[in-house]
């Protein structure tokens, strides 16, 4: 990225049933390592592979809808908040599949929401409350693979722990789901994830 | 040529220049500093017309269509460079992009109505040809720079949106649309407001002109609405033809908005 070397020799893999963090200073690259594995960024040298697959042979949109990014400060389309969750399941990777509204209600409880959320505007929301809709849109299309960036940066901390417990009760809902979590808190590293991957910047 | 209408000498042009003073008078008065902008604006405009009445007069002589045609690119060059000039954000390319879009819309649009609807004899007789063409041009830079600054207005400031949607699953064409559509209208809105009140708030140049030289108003009206049409579809072409090549530049086949590539320009400057 703009000719400088973030990092090389890094050799990740991600089992079914794993709870990946990704540690770092601010500047190590571990956005830009979470949008490479979303498919975001060419990738400038090196492999990558999913399933078995190369990253090359996947159909793109086909990868992204099982291998999800959710970004540290998602930008929502203008609306309501039920038409942003709605909104993918018009794309033609998950047009095969109903728009989950109950499901929908269901993560917003847990979430500490009431059904009266999904109407409010999207540009009304504050920081954490847009990451919580991001995470529901990322959720709600049941991928296989979570890229979470600093998901609970804006949120105080009864919501961080319903976020943990959420993806938690999301990665015990199948044992093909991964996750890969980034986060500055180290304290929050150890309890969401089986291992961490430390991205030093290169000197 | 026969004339029904006054020819203007030299002496009645510069009656019209002293109209100039007004301006500059007010300028001095009120000191708005336009007074050397006002002068250089004046000087080229006139020395701009008397040298393409001179190329038009031998334009208008032509009776083979290669240097017509010729021409015609030219113009559409200009136009094109014109449009993009008007552009805040830009990306490599984004002159071909203009080129092949302005050229493609006036060209095709020009000649189908040459050819089919007005059935000139033959076909590029430059003194249909070569006005129409300008006026199409004219309008269609408008539409093409507007299209392509909102566009990539939309671009920079909804990248996070349109990676949003790619990131669950879009194709470049599901996250891009909405931009996209929004891209165009902006370029068609000044056509279509031009035509809701043409004749009614404005009369437009052309007809005008057709009306000093001795046309009927009724037959004037009539070329009038020929050439409002012919604008409305070329602005579509045009401009629907510079957003997908625009838009194949920044999505690549990867489905990856390629953000890098728009470059800011610190003013689009006006050109002319």
């Amino acid at each position: 990225m703009d000719g400088r070397t973030l990092w090389h020799d890094l050799d990740l893999t991600v089992r079914a049933g794993e709870r990946v963090a990704v540690a770092g200073a601010s500047g190590s690259g571990k956005t830009l390592l979470l949008r490479t594995l979303a498919g975001l960024e060419p990738v400038q040298a090196g492999d990558l592979s999913f399933q078995g697959r190369a990253l090359a042979d996947w159909p793109m949109p086909a990868y992204r809808a099982r291998v999800v990014y959710v970004a540290q400060r998602p930008a929502l389309p203008e609306g309501q908040v039920e038409a942003a969750l709605r909104g993918p399941f018009r794309f033609r990777v998950h047009r095969h599949q109903p728009f989950p509204l109950d499901r929908a209600r269901e993560l917003l409880v847990m979430l500490g929401r009431d059904g009266k959320f999904l109407q409010q505007r999207t540009e009304r929301l504050s920081g954490g409350e847009a990451q919580i809709v991001a995470m529901l849109r990322a959720l709600l299309i049941a991928p296989d693979v979570l890229l979470l960036d600093e998901p609970t940066a804006s949120l105080d901390a009864r919501a961080v722990a319903a976020v943990e417990a959420l993806v938690n009760g999301w990665l015990q809902g199948n044992p093909q789901r991964a996750c890969v979590w980034t986060s500055h808190d180290r304290d929050q590293l150890q309890r969401v994830s089986d291992r961490v991957l430390s991205l030093e910047a290169v000197a | 040529m026969k004339a029904g209408y006054i020819n203007l000498d030299n002496w009645q042009l510069g009656f019209a220049a002293l109209l100039i003073v007004l301006n500059l008078a007010i300028s001095v008065w009120l000191r708005l500093g336009l007074a050397r902008s006002l002068l250089v604006a004046s000087v080229r405009m006139v020395v701009q017309l008397l040298l393409v009445g001179f190329i038009l007069d031998s334009v208008f002589a032509l009776s083979t269509p290669l240097p017509v045609v010729g021409i015609g690119v030219v113009m559409a060059a200009l136009a094109s460079v014109a449009a993009v000039r008007r552009t805040r954000r830009r990306f490599r390319g984004i002159y071909w992009n203009s080129l092949l879009s302005t050229l493609g819309a006036a060209f095709v649009v020009t000649g189908a109505a040459l050819a089919g609807i007005i059935n000139v004899h033959p076909w590029f007789a430059p003194q249909y040809a070569i006005p129409l063409l300008g006026m199409v041009l004219g309008n269609l830079l408008t539409g093409v720079s507007l299209a392509l600054d909102r566009f990539m207005l939309g671009v920079a400031r909804e990248s996070g949106v349109i990676e949003g949607d790619l990131a669950l699953g879009a194709t470049r064409w599901e996250a891009a649309r909405p931009l996209v559509s929004e891209a165009l209208r902006t370029g068609m809105v000044p056509t279509i407001n031009a035509m809701m009140v043409m004749g009614v708030v404005s009369l437009p140049g052309m007809m005008t002109g057709q009306m000093l030289a001795g046309a009927a108003p009724t037959a004037a009206v009539r070329y009038q609405i020929v050439i409002m049409f012919m604008i409305a579809a070329a602005t579509a072409l045009g401009t629907l033809a510079v957003i997908l090549l625009a838009f194949r530049r920044l999505f690549n086949k990867r489905h990856q908005l390629c953000a890098a590539r728009v470059q800011n320009v610190e003013k689009g400057d006006g050109g002319n």
